[in-house]
């Protein structure tokens, strides 16, 4: 490559294109943490007595846990006292009735994100719960849903309309006392969404959230909660970007999700959270818990996840399969550039009889990147006949990056099948000077390998999300090639 | 169509073409020959822009341009085509999508529009009968898991749909067997035309028995040392390089 040789490295040095902060008055709660705090929030948000209780009990727990070091992953250490645990767009009397009484510096904002509401309300069947800075300040499509029994609304919402099924469901995946990040999420979680599809029932859209992270030195700690009852199939979209900011950010969600019998779960994620500079400098820090259970016979749930963006990735969807013949899956494609950190899997609980699984797992290493694999696969003792298929790939594009698996397989059950595949691969220069040598630009080159690379993963995405990765992925990209 | 004059080129310092000199005209086969280590190879890569080699002196003029000047891609697009001795594997990217990908490169940098996926496919398979290719080939990942003469007959598709002006081909003989070589010239032979020239480097002269060249040029030392026609690589069959070597220390040169 006569002239190809810097363009690794100019490529991957695009700059994050959703750097840019809005202007908001934002009703922020002073930095710090104690229980006054959180009864504050709790207030504000005009909770019941028994959200704040659960609050509290988390609060406590938590501050007997100390912050986990086992990821591969190095950060300097988070002052949680310095961080402001609430922060909502100010509202002008109630909240919006429709999206022309969204502050339209706000839907300003979403479009320079190519994420018009009042298009997408018009597009095929995608409807949009966007939460900016914790706030739920548009929802659409409600009525449609509703008129199928289907509940899709903020948490606040739900908590307030619908404690009874908050109260049955909430923690009942992730207990507050679960991890370090899911303590603190139970204790001051301002929002989220809520889906509660109901027997038999059929979601005939995709249903997605936008999260966005704006004020400065705000924690966002959202709590999502999805409920299919029995025999009810749904499948959600979850997309983030964040503006450009100097500190890092922390980001600790929780997602839980439950499948009863013969219900079915999809979750697609595209992550695209600020990546932090050349040099590391900002970028969000994204500790996140996300599990389902499949808690009757057959039931299904699948996570789907391209992660390109956040300084360091600390998530692991994990799969309970409790009821007989439950299915989990896991499809990742995790990219790391400059110098991001990941460190991401699964778990897979074998629980029932005759439970599957399937991991599949591709890293994609460039710059200075650090990638890491880390997977559960356990299969207790009643498990009879469980199956378990791994397949765990890495892609490294330069010589200054990493990639690490981190497998662990437990069975106590002997008529399980457990099998597990690594691969890992460079895109060399002999790919890139034989692709430019057939007038191929080595941007697109790499793209190509990369989605070449990530084709398996790709192709379980809805439609308009995999045309999204993709995208993603090439200007996440751009720069890393020499 | 290529005109090399006086090319000088090192590779980690060390001078591997001493100034190297080659006129190709439009329509016209040009076999180079020569031992091993005479620099063939480098100048198929230096013509095709691959990295690492430091062009010392001279200039290599190609359709009145400065080709040295061009990036690698860009050279691809102006018609000029290796195909590899090494094709490289491409895992997870299929052969059809690699194809289309260079094609519709090619065509933007010619003014024409990108092919449909209907007519590209159409183009295809028709220039795969060329190489006697199977349609599978096209669904399978880049040259992975393809055999040596899958491979170079690849090479060979990839220039049928690319249709350079110059192609070079780099010792595309090797590792095949006789019928493979028969299919693979073939397929070369079928796309000679008054508009295309090639170069066509080589150890042996059974190949040239297949694609007959208009001159042949032996390089030895980084430099052209003699030029004939078909005649020159029989009798280079006959007698080898040593002979040449001697003829040139008799001369003084």
């Amino acid at each position: 490559m006569a002239s190809g040789t810097q363009n690794l490295d100019e490529l991957i040095g695009k700059e994050y294109e959703h750097g840019f902060v809005t202007e908001l008055e934002a009703d922020t709660v002073p930095p710090g943490l104690d229980e006054d705090v959180i009864r504050a929030i709790s207030a504000k948000k005009g909770e019941p007595e028994f959200m704040l209780e659960w609050r509290l009990k988390a609060y406590r727990h938590w501050t007997t846990m100390r912050e986990p070091a086992w990821a591969h992953v190095h950060y300097p250490p988070v002052d949680f006292q310095a961080i402001s645990y609430y922060s909502a767009p100010k509202a002008k009397g109630e909240g919006p009735k429709s999206l022309d009484e969204v502050d339209p510096k706000l839907l300003e904002t979403y479009n320079k994100l190519g994420i018009p509401l009042k298009e997408q309300e018009m597009l095929a069947g995608v409807a949009v719960d966007a939460v900016f800075d914790s706030v739920s300040v548009a929802t659409t499509f409600k009525d449609k849903l509703g008129a199928l029994g289907i509940i899709f609304c903020s948490f606040s919402e739900a908590v307030r309309n619908h404690p009874e099924l908050v109260r049955k469901y909430l923690g009942s995946v992730v207990p507050y006392t679960d991890n370090f990040y899911a303590s603190l999420n139970s204790a001051v979680f301002s929002d989220g969404s809520f889906v509660y599809v109901p027997k038999g029932v059929r979601c005939p859209m995709e249903l997605s959230t936008y999260f966005r992270i704006n004020a400065q030195n705000t924690g966002q700690f959202e709590r999502t909660l999805i409920v299919a009852d029995e025999g009810a199939y749904v499948s959600y979209l979850e997309g983030c970007t964040a503006p450009q900011r100097d500190e890092n950010q922390l980001h600790a969600a929780v997602v839980e999700l439950v499948a009863l019998k013969d219900a079915q779960i999809k979750y697609s994620t595209v992550q695209n959270w600020y990546p932090g500079d050349e040099e590391g400098r900002g970028g969000i820090y994204n500790f996140v818990t996300k599990r389902g259970a499949c808690r009757g016979e057959n039931a299904k749930i699948s996570w789907t996840q391209v992660e390109t963006g956040s300084a360091i990735t600390w998530k692991y969807p994990s799969v309970l399969l409790e009821g007989d013949n439950a299915v989990g899956e896991f499809y990742s494609v995790a990219l790391t550039n400059n110098l991001q950190q990941a460190d991401t899997g699964t778990k897979m609980i074998h629980i029932g009889r005759n439970t599957r699984s399937t991991i599949i797992s591709k890293g994609i290493s460039a710059g200075r990147g650090q990638n890491a694999y880390r997977g559960l696969v356990k299969v207790l003792k009643g498990a009879e006949d469980a199956r378990n298929y791994t397949q765990c790939d890495s892609l490294l594009i330069g010589h200054r990056c990493g990639a690490h698996t981190f497998p662990y397989i437990e069975v106590k059950n002997p008529s399980a099948k457990v099998e597990h595949e690594a691969t890992t691969s460079k895109i060399s220069d002999d790919q890139l000077y034989y692709c430019m040598q057939r007038g191929i630009s080595a941007e697109d080159a790499v793209s190509m390998i990369v989605n070449g690379f990530c084709k398996e993963v790709f192709k379980e995405l809805p439609m308009e999300f995999a045309v999204e990765a993709q995208k993603l992925l090439g200007i996440s990209l751009e720069g890393s090639v020499g | 169509m290529l005109s090399i004059r006086n090319l000088q080129a090192s590779v980690d310092g060390k001078p591997i073409l001493k100034g190297l000199s080659l006129e190709i005209g439009k329509g016209e086969v040009h076999a180079i020959m020569g031992p091993n280590g005479s620099g063939k190879s480098t100048l198929a890569h230096i013509l095709a822009g691959r990295d690492g080699y430091q062009v010392t002196g001279g200039e290599v003029i190609y359709r009145g341009k400065d080709l040295l000047d061009m990036p690698t891609e860009e050279r691809a697009r102006e018609g000029v085509f290796l195909a590899f001795q090494y094709p490289v594997e491409i895992p997870g990217v299929s052969n059809i999508y690699l194809l289309k990908a260079a094609l519709n490169a090619v065509r933007k940098h010619r003014g024409e529009g990108e092919l449909d996926a209907m007519d590209f496919l159409k183009l295809v398979k028709e220039r795969m009968k060329l190489v006697e290719m199977d349609e599978q080939f096209l669904y399978r990942p880049v040259n992975e898991g393809f055999s040596g003469g899958e491979k170079k007959r690849n090479e060979i598709l990839q220039m049928a749909v690319l249709q350079p002006s110059l192609g070079i081909l780099d010792e595309t003989d090797s590792g095949l067997d006789i019928d493979a070589l028969r299919v693979v010239a073939n397929g070369v032979n079928a796309l000679r035309g008054p508009e295309r020239s090639l170069m066509v480097v080589t150890h042996y002269q059974r190949l040239l028995d297949y694609i007959v060249p208009d001159h042949v040029h032996v390089l030895a030392g980084g430099r052209i040392v003699k030029s004939g026609d078909r005649s020159l690589a029989l009798e280079l069959e006959r007698r080898g390089y040593g002979w040449i070597e001697d003829e040139l220390r008799a001369t003084g040169s």
